[in-house]
């Protein structure tokens, strides 16, 4: 006689520890295999489109470090490349330089802490977050050298950065570059082929490339799938267009790939970075640009490649001091219309590492 | 380079297969009427030359007498882009086609429109309020709502 | 029965054996005829020179302030801080709070690190609820204290004292580590002067 089973309702989040956050899965179970998953969001909306239609463009630079608060040097460059577009302020050499600098020290400390948490999540408990802070707190001191703050930097400026770097900051930045390699070698030599994260991660929550490109992923998800797609290259903005750098793919699209792009696109960073120290110029940092910009009537969308996926700005100016409207397209909401499809049938166990593999962060999910 | 597809070339070839479904079409932009915007959907992705395979962002915009829906269109194989825009002039029960069916990733950003802007999506399999929570009264990022208190 | 002797494959016979383990019963009962001496025996001598005299209050304030558990509240951006705060540069078990509790049973400190929206307000309120008596929030950060840079928008909630009372205010958007720290030891002031049982 078959024994009678029925379908078990687990919900998941949002007060729980690998949810990164505040977010929270509805997840319906057949033993331990996950046989539906709903993703519920909002716990962390701040209403930061709307707030941002009674401030000024230059005031709203402090709201998107507050997205990803991971990446605020990202976010910041994307929202002033839109600001930038749509008034059509130039900005001078060196800025853009120093842009791309941030940038991609962001980038590598973004990829450790999405790294150090997936491993977290995994029961990995505590020890590899500690080695990937170790090596994010260097960057956090570089970054403290040029804004004074240590997560919300607001350094991007309309027209450029708002100061130049100090004296102190570019033999700093070289010993990191010059010592971070050896980390990652490290990081590899304790994991690439560590049993445990091959066994939880090799062969689960797999997106196939045409799923990715449906449901509009991007960033390390999409490009863990095989789509050769990095805005860095495919649309160069500000001066990327002047370095070599590889674009790291996967082949199957599981959470190993995914993890393997990562870790890839820390060393790519400190390769641009190199090449930027060399090629830094002297000058102005930052064009002068009206204390209450007025842009004309019209729209502009900008995006970049931040290290959770494609960051877009679009905003509508009726030539006022105030944006009209203030869109953000954001990776981590979207990377997330992936999640039910990479996590239904496996078990619960690996629902965590599926969900830690595509690396979110609250901030920008709710805005 | 991305390549921006100039509006007003491709609303040619669309007024050939769609005959009076362009409003309007300018070098950035491509306004269309919101009962055709499934079929031109649909066309634009498979069609060879185009290749629509990739949906960027979704997002509305409130201009008062109406909304504007704006869909960033980007072909991953020939690497061009393409700015979409339909209108709604309705404001007490706006409803646009959804193109969830189309790319898929409109999924979420189009529950997010509904909720923050009122836009009704027909068609959307699971359409229900995405951040705030269910009772909330009105809709925030409309240019009348003033929920904001000090 | 005759057991086959040809299978046993010990060393020693059976009568070996025997004898041995009979040697060391009477080795060790003739070593055992006097009981072991108490070991704690001079205590009772030293504690009549050495006695504290306290009250319960200072005694059990000490504990809970030597061992407080945070339990995990993170909604946003102060959560980094607080992992930092916790991770290798600046160490919070230096202060025996490395444990950082999901569960709130299990916790007696809430440190709110983050942006409390309405729709999260009654899963605070709940996990604040579920720790047990005595319990302890650190409000940190400006959205913590006020509702920060988004105070005044539709779905922010002004601070988190419209829900659960906070002791200690830590200001700072982010606040650094060493704020953080700073609140600790203020906590920690605050719990070592409790009355309770006046």
């Amino acid at each position: 006689m078959p024994i009678k089973t029925e379908p078990f309702a687990i919900n998941f989040g949002p007060f729980h520890p690998s949810t990164h956050g505040v977010f929270r899965m509805r997840t319906t179970l057949d033993g331990e295999v996950i046989i539906d998953l709903e993703p519920v969001f909002g716990y962390l909306h701040r209403g930061i489109e709307k707030l941002a239609e009674g401030r000024t463009y230059t005031q709203n630079i402090p709201f998107t470090d507050r997205l990803d608060y991971l990446a605020s040097m990202s976010n910041n460059l994307a929202y002033v490349l839109a600001v930038e577009k749509l008034a059509g302020v130039p900005v001078p050499e060196r800025a853009e330089y120093l842009r791309v600098i941030m940038a991609e020290l962001q980038r590598i400390a973004s990829h450790l802490i999405a790294v150090g948490s997936l491993l977290n999540d995994c029961g990995a408990f505590m020890t590899p977050i500690l080695y990937m802070i170790r090596e994010r707190e260097k960057i956090l001191d570089l970054f403290e050298m040029v804004s004074g703050q240590r997560l919300t930097y607001n350094y991007m400026r309309i027209g450029g950065v708002s100061q130049d770097i100090p004296d102190e900051f570019l033999p700093a930045l070289e010993k990191f570059v010059e010592r971070m390699p050896s980390y990652i070698d490290e990081y590899d030599r304790l994991l690439a082929e560590n049993e445990i994260l091959l066994a939880r991660l090799k062969g689960v929550g797999i997106l196939s490339k045409g799923q990715a490109i449906n449901i509009s992923a991007s960033g390390p998800v999409l490009r863990g799938s095989g789509v050769e797609w990095d805005i860095r290259k495919v649309d160069p903005y500000s001066v990327y267009d002047r370095f070599e750098f590889d674009i790291p793919t996967g082949t199957l699209g599981d959470s190993y790939d995914r993890y393997r792009v990562r870790i890839e696109e820390m060393r790519q960073s400190l390769r641009i970075i190199e090449q930027a120290m060399k090629q830094l110029p002297s000058g102005a940092v930052k064009t002068d640009v009206p204390w209450l910009m007025l842009p004309p009537r019209g729209e502009a969308y900008a995006h970049i490649e931040s290290p959770k996926g494609e960051l877009g700005f679009y905003i509508v100016s009726d030539n006022s001091a105030k944006p009209y409207r203030f869109h953000i397209r954001a990776p981590s909401l979207i990377n997330l219309t992936a999640l039910r499809d990479m996590s239904v049938g496996w078990k619960i166990a690996d629902l965590i590492a599926i969900f830690g593999s595509i690396d979110i962060c609250m901030g920008e999910v709710d805005r | 380079m991305t390549i921006a597809l100039s509006g007003r070339k491709i609303a040619g070839k669309l007024q050939e297969q769609f005959p009076g479904s362009i409003v309007q079409s300018d070098e950035s932009s491509l306004l269309v009427k919101s009962e055709h915007l499934l079929a031109i959907a649909t066309f634009l992705k498979t069609t060879p030359g185009f290749d629509f395979d990739y949906l960027t962002s979704v997002t509305a915009v409130d201009y008062r007498d109406y909304f504007e829906l704006v869909y960033h269109l980007i072909s991953i194989e020939h690497n061009h882009s393409l700015v979409l825009k339909v209108r709604c002039h309705d404001r007490e029960n706006p409803t646009v086609p959804s193109v969830v069916g189309v790319w898929r990733g409109a999924d979420f950003q189009e529950r997010e429109i509904y909720d923050l802007m009122g836009i009704k999506f027909e068609g959307h399999p699971n359409l229900k309020r995405i951040v705030l929570w269910e009772g909330f009264q009105g809709h925030p990022l409309r240019k009348e709502y003033k929920g904001i208190y000090k | 029965m005759e057991i086959d002797k040809r299978h046993r494959l010990h060393i020693y016979s059976d009568e070996e054996l025997d004898k041995n383990e009979g040697e060391i019963i009477e080795l060790l009962k003739a070593a055992s005829q006097q009981p072991v001496p108490d070991q704690d025996e001079w205590l009772d001598e030293q504690l009549r020179r050495n006695i504290l005299v306290t009250s319960v209050e200072i005694l059990l304030n000490a504990a809970r302030c030597a061992s407080l558990w945070p339990v995990v509240c993170f909604p946003a951006c102060c959560a980094f801080e607080f992992i930092t705060t916790a991770a290798s540069r600046f160490d919070i078990s230096r202060f025996g709070m490395e444990i950082i509790r999901a569960s709130p049973r299990q916790a007696d400190l809430m440190i709110t690190a983050g942006t409390l929206t309405w729709k999260n307000a009654p899963n605070v309120r709940r996990v604040y609820d579920q720790m047990a008596e005595p319990k302890w929030v650190i409000a940190m950060g400006a959205c913590a204290i006020s509702g920060g840079i988004f105070s005044g928008s539709y779905s922010v909630v002004p601070g988190y004292n419209r829900i659960i009372p906070v002791d200690v205010y830590v200001p700072g958007c982010p606040p650094r580590p060493e704020a953080l720290l700073y609140g600790i030891e203020q906590l920690r002031r605050k719990i070592s002067s409790l009355q309770f049982l006046a």
